[in-house]
């Protein structure tokens, strides 16, 4: 449904909604009378969400962003530099990376590369040997105080993974804004220019989408041969792998949600779509998520919606890291993550069956 | 009971239908999935043509089922409406097309 709602974070209209727990209490109220997730879980065999081995370790350096999409999970805008990490935060980050097997280092925000440390903590990662993924809304790129940033990140083999939720511009700025999709492709077509998106290992370019609307993310496999075919089609890009990721009813598409009277729907849609066996996959499972304040949290919806992680020793925060403990929590659930496990999966390494 | 035509509840209960005819309707769902898998054609075309056939035989539970489906399977507005476009071509053709028997025979017929 079109409705015009202010292109603005929710924080800075003093919101309700900017408070986690009307968001909970909204999904609650939204999802009464069903099967808690906890129950749905129970019934397919996962009587407690258990850790894997961790894998990722994902870094949320804060909310600042050059954007203000209408989906944003995190509440990020240009008017979020009230959440930033600060160095000493980043060097604790990279101690307690150093306590793990991770191999992999997410960093995420917000739009990370407007962070001051971002250079230094994907220059840290990098020299660990650990795979860097930056999570990237292409426009970013653009910005003249970026200006060589593309080449830095092909230097350093970082792995871009790049919103982009359609191949065409209409979905594309209905939910990033009038002009997003223009950005992005020149951006992509930065990207291909210094090595990015061509099938080399060492420059990977991934893409990332997410629906613009309250249903679910396209199969990802039969999607990404049709955007490869689009994109290089009518512009010459190229990229080497797609990631469909559902929107998470929280924040600011939680708001959409309720404002278009989607909501109650959305959310049986979600429950509806419960699939046992994307629930292995799901990222809490392998990631250990860090807030800009240095918390703990099973994923980066949990940290949005102040679910800290709970381990046997209570609340850890990075400075009171510890591994062992840490995988011997059980994973925080709530209703929200009906999304990641509706359909094919979901989760920021895209579908999870 | 539903006191109007079409009520949308009965999307959701379609799968009721079994009850008058267990086997039949095990049977119908049955190819209706294998239908809808992807095959030689991906689960997004199938998606398309479903929803332009949806407008052809005017279903209203198959348009709001299909116009779903297309977006989950990656269709974006302007596709779906060009599909939409094939159906009214295709109906609005075979409306004219029929105009040559019309032609026939007041060919015929007239002077």
């Amino acid at each position: 449904m079109t409705i015009s709602l202010p292109a603005s974070t929710l924080s800075s209209r003093r919101a309700p909604l900017a408070d986690p727990r009307e968001q909970l209490a909204r999904l609650e109220a939204s999802t009464a009378g069903r099967a808690s997730f906890q129950e749905t879980l129970r019934a397919a065999g996962w009587p407690d969400l258990t850790p894997a081995s961790l894998e990722i370790f994902q870094i949320n350096l804060g909310k600042l962003c050059n954007m203000t999409c209408r989906h944003c999970h995190v509440d990020a805008g240009p008017d979020r530099s009230d959440a930033m990490m600060t160095r000493e935060m980043v060097d604790a980050c990279l101690r307690a990376l150093d306590q793990t097997p991770a191999h992999t280092v997410d960093i995420t925000g917000g739009a990370p590369e407007l962070h001051p440390e971002f250079r230094y903590l994907a220059d840290a990662a990098h020299a660990r040997g650990k795979h860097v993924i930056d999570r990237c809304n292409l426009s970013v790129l653009l910005l003249p105080r970026n200006a060589g940033l593309a080449e830095w990140l092909a230097d350093r083999e970082v792995e871009v993974v790049a919103s982009l939720p359609h191949y065409r511009q209409r979905s594309t700025d209905a939910q990033r804004g009038d002009g997003a999709f223009e950005k992005s492709i020149a951006a992509l077509r930065l990207l291909n220019t210094v090595g990015y998106g061509h099938g080399n290992p060492r420059r990977i370019l991934s893409l990332m989408t997410n629906p613009a609307g309250a249903f679910l993310a396209a199969p990802q496999s039969s999607a990404e041969s049709e955007w490869k075919t689009a994109l290089h089609r009518d512009f010459g890009i190229t990229f080497d792998r797609l990631l469909a990721l559902n929107n998470m009813p929280i924040s600011r598409f939680l708001e959409w949600l309720i404002e278009s009277d989607n909501l109650d729907s959305y959310m049986s849609r979600l429950i509806d779509g419960f699939n046992p066996v994307a629930v292995s996959g799901v990222m809490c499972r392998n990631t250990l998520s860090v807030s800009w304040d240095g918390r703990l949290f099973d994923c980066d919806f949990n940290q949005m919606l102040d679910l800290d992680a709970e381990t046997a020793v209570g609340t850890m925060t990075i400075e009171s890291f510890d591994f062992e403990q840490w995988q011997k929590r059980s994973v925080v659930t709530r209703t929200h993550c009906f999304g990641c496990t509706a359909g094919a999966g979901s989760s920021c390494g895209g579908s999870t069956t | 009971m539903s006191d109007h035509y079409y009520a949308p509840e009965h999307l959701k209960a379609f799968g009721s239908i079994s009850e008058g005819a267990p086997e039949l309707g095990k049977k119908f769902f049955e190819y209706y999935s294998a239908v809808f898998a992807p095959g030689a054609l991906t689960e997004r075309e199938k998606a398309l043509i479903a929803l332009a056939v949806a407008h052809t035989v005017q279903c209203p539970y198959c348009i709001d089922a299909y116009t779903t489906e297309s977006l989950q399977k990656g269709a974006d507005l302007e596709q779906m409406t060009e599909a939409v476009h094939v159906a009214c071509a295709i109906r609005g053709g075979a409306s004219l097309v029929h105009g040559m028997q019309m032609k026939e025979h007041a060919e015929k017929v007239g002077m």
